[in-house]
């Protein structure tokens, strides 16, 4: 029992870190109908990010708690100025163009992040200074978690939270459920549609990058590859909860994380990542709208 | 998939864009001097980039010495070495090893660590009678490819042996969990060796879990292990995955001892798994801290050249160089008109075949040689057998436990 707890922990803690991929993927999803296949690609550079903000501030040689925070915010704010450049530079032009060139252009903007990291970081593997001293607090006899996976199980929830007020409860979070319903009925209602596009994106790769300093945090190996696999799953998991949804997206997250943790834990780890593709396939077939998806009948 | 979808282009564009470079930069080959031209390849960059980067500075290294001692020529030829990346790949060790062959018209080639990808290279160096030194693929099925390919390391049979026996008689420890890399040669091939071993002497192994390089989280594997309560783990993997891997570890509350090959040897190692890694044990080719006159003096040298301590990859890799120049040496000797065949002039001729045979028999000749990281001997197998001794890490350092012979 105690270990099927502790894979339970396990589980969650990895989840939440899909979590935060996939919201920017749904929201991206929910206001432009665009998969952002650059995603993944953002949380890659959010680690990165992480990285140099911490020999900025010299966290590594005097970690601190207040310098961690620093360097998640100063990648938070980076990433999503790279977010609204890409948006910009990349996506705007080829808005009103049909659906496939967008989605062509995100996949081209995937590949020009990744093999341009490998170009300005190196192939090579970095190694993320440890930020916070690793301790091993047991929740129960036998079940054990770390420091590191708590902090990252609380930014996650915090940072969804967060989300979730500013969506509901503020004018641009209204302006952008606005904008998701429809575009043309939103800016005829005085909202700017770009600016809440721009918006949509900055947030969606600040929590991305969290999401890449989270991981970094306990599993300090970073590369400029490293986004690919946690973006496709990610994008699986927002597709598990209904895209466009932002509770389906966390529900999707801990989802994946808990079956990938539970296949590799009491089948085997081979398939770890086919477990993500087999759930794509059953919940297209059984609830293609995902999970807290609402099924749309197209009007003809 | 959809990611190798995409990657196929620009894998075939990034190949347009090398052979032209290639071809832009040096003309082809065989327009220069005529020179005798050693090929090494390895993961300069990758995953595990340590190991490329410590063979290629002790290759170096050995250059360095030929210039001393004899301005930088054997018979009369000046030596160049050329480098290739693999990145960590077996596919891009196999298209180095093309390269440094059809292009290059290398004599030798040098490399790899990772039995995978000296896998990969060895049959196209058996096929085109180039012969291949790895100087630290432990895998037995490496030498088997053919009898161009040689190597200056013990073998895993061995190495598995040798942790086997450690645990039992240095730790006395009876129930032991094994954490390998199913896709690596090398992982699967040692925890098969330790098994056999450990069991003979009465040991159990309590549970058998896996993971495969670049992986990021390991938790699950951990917490299936814990649940068994072993006395030790035994990850026969490299030091990336190694360094991640005891940090989970720590973090679950798991405190048992760690055990490991010389996939663990890298400095990378300590700077990853930090405290974590502190009290593990693994087997390894040398140890820093050992008196052998030979190792001490390549240690003087190397720290002359880089200002780092060399790991064992990078002794390795000296030796197997120091063996191809000396077998060189003594075709240039005593043969001097097979010798001339291996100059760049005599690329595609019949007498390039021919020296290229008389420096295989040369090399399978090597006995006894005084290497810094043992005597080596090569045996019909092509296989050098030598003791391995044991490391333990204390305090971040790597600290010299025992030796175990054949």
């Amino acid at each position: 029992m105690s270990t099927f707890l502790q894979q339970l922990v396990n589980g969650v803690t990895w989840g939440s870190v899909y979590a935060l991929i996939a919201l920017g993927y749904t929201m991206v999803y929910g206001i432009l109908r665009l998969i952002n296949f650059a995603h993944g690609d953002i949380y890659m550079l959010g680690a990165f990010m992480g990285l140099y903000a911490s020999r900025w501030f010299h966290a590594a040689q005097d970690p601190s708690p207040v310098k961690a925070l620093l360097v998640l915010l100063t990648s938070m704010l980076l990433s999503a100025l790279i977010g609204m450049l890409i948006e910009r530079l990349a996506y705007k032009p080829v808005r009103k163009s049909p659906r496939l060139s967008a989605l062509i252009t995100a996949i081209g903007v995937s590949l020009l992040l990744e093999n341009g990291g490998v170009l300005v970081f190196g192939a090579d593997p970095k190694f993320f200074p440890q930020l916070i001293p690793q301790k091993t607090i047991a929740l129960l006899p036998g079940v054990a978690v770390s420091n590191q996976q708590l902090i990252v199980l609380v930014v996650s929830i915090v940072l969804m939270f967060a989300l979730r007020m500013f969506v509901l409860h503020t004018r641009t979070g209204k302006a952008m459920q606005a904008v998701s319903h429809n575009h043309m009925a939103a800016s005829l209602m005085g909202i700017s549609v770009d600016r809440i596009i721009t918006i949509t994106f900055m947030i969606g790769s600040a929590l991305a990058a969290a999401a890449g300093v989270l991981v970094a945090l306990q599993s300090p190996k970073i590369e400029p590859y490293m986004g690919i696999m946690p973006g496709l799953k990610a994008f699986v998991a927002a597709v598990l909860g209904g895209i466009g949804n932002i509770p389906g997206a966390v529900v999707g997250g801990l989802v994946m994380g808990v079956a990938e943790v539970m296949v590799t834990g009491y089948l085997s780890p081979t398939y770890r990542d086919a477990i993500a593709f087999v759930l794509l396939i059953v919940i297209l077939l059984v609830r293609p709208a995902g999970i807290f998806g609402k099924a749309v009948t197209e009007k003809v | 998939m959809k990611l190798r979808q995409w990657l196929a282009p620009v894998a075939a564009l990034a190949l347009v864009v090398v052979a032209l470079a290639g071809c832009g930069g040096k003309g082809g080959s065989g327009g220069g001097a005529n020179e005798i031209v050693v090929g090494v390849y390895g993961s300069m960059t990758g995953n595990d980039a340590t190991f490329g980067q410590s063979t290629k500075g002790g290759v170096e290294v050995a250059l360095a010495d030929l210039v001393e001692q004899a301005g930088g020529k054997i018979g009369g030829l000046p030596v160049r070495l050329v480098v290739e990346d693999d990145q960590g790949k077996a596919e891009e060790a196999a298209t180095a090893a093309q390269k440094l062959i059809n292009q290059d018209q290398v004599v030798a080639l040098l490399g790899e660590v990772a039995s995978s990808r000296s896998l990969a290279a060895a049959p196209i160096c058996q096929a085109a009678g180039v012969p291949m030194i790895s100087p630290s693929s432990t895998n037995p099925k490496v030498t088997q490819v053919g009898d161009r390919i040689f190597r200056m390391c013990f073998l895993d049979d061995f190495q598995g042996l040798t942790m086997a026996r450690f645990a039992v008689q240095n730790l006395g420890l009876k129930k032991v969990a094994i954490l390998k890399d199913v896709k690596s040669d090398y992982s699967v091939g040692l925890a098969q060796y330790f098994t056999d071993e450990f069991v003979k002497l009465g040991g159990t192994i309590v549970v058998e879990q896996a993971y495969t390089a670049g992986d990021q989280d390991f938790s699950a594997q951990l917490t299936a292990i814990k649940s068994k309560n072993p006395d030790a783990i035994f990850i026969p993997g490299y030091y990336t995955e190694v360094g991640l891997i005891a940090r989970t570890a720590r973090q679950q509350g798991l405190t048992v001892p760690l055990l490991g090959g010389d996939g663990w040897e890298s400095e990378k190692l300590i700077e990853i798994g930090q405290d974590a890694i502190n009290g593990a044990y693994y087997s390894n080719h040398w140890a820093l801290d050992m008196p052998d006159t030979n190792l001490q003096a390549f240690l003087t040298k190397y720290h002359a050249k880089y200002n780092s301590d060399p790991d064992a990859i990078g002794g390795l890799a000296y030796d197997a160089a120091r063996v191809l120049f000396a077998a060189m040496q003594k075709m240039a000797a005593e043969e001097p008109t097979v010798f001339a065949g291996l100059g760049s002039a005599k690329a595609g001729t019949p007498e390039r075949k021919a020296a290229l045979d008389r420096l295989r028999d040369l090399i399978a000749a090597t006995r006894d040689y005084a290497g810094v990281t043992g005597s080596i001997t090569l045996d019909a197998n092509r296989n050098a057998s030598k003791p391995a001794v044991v490391i333990e890490i204390k305090g971040g350092k790597k600290v010299y436990n025992t030796t175990i012979h054949p």
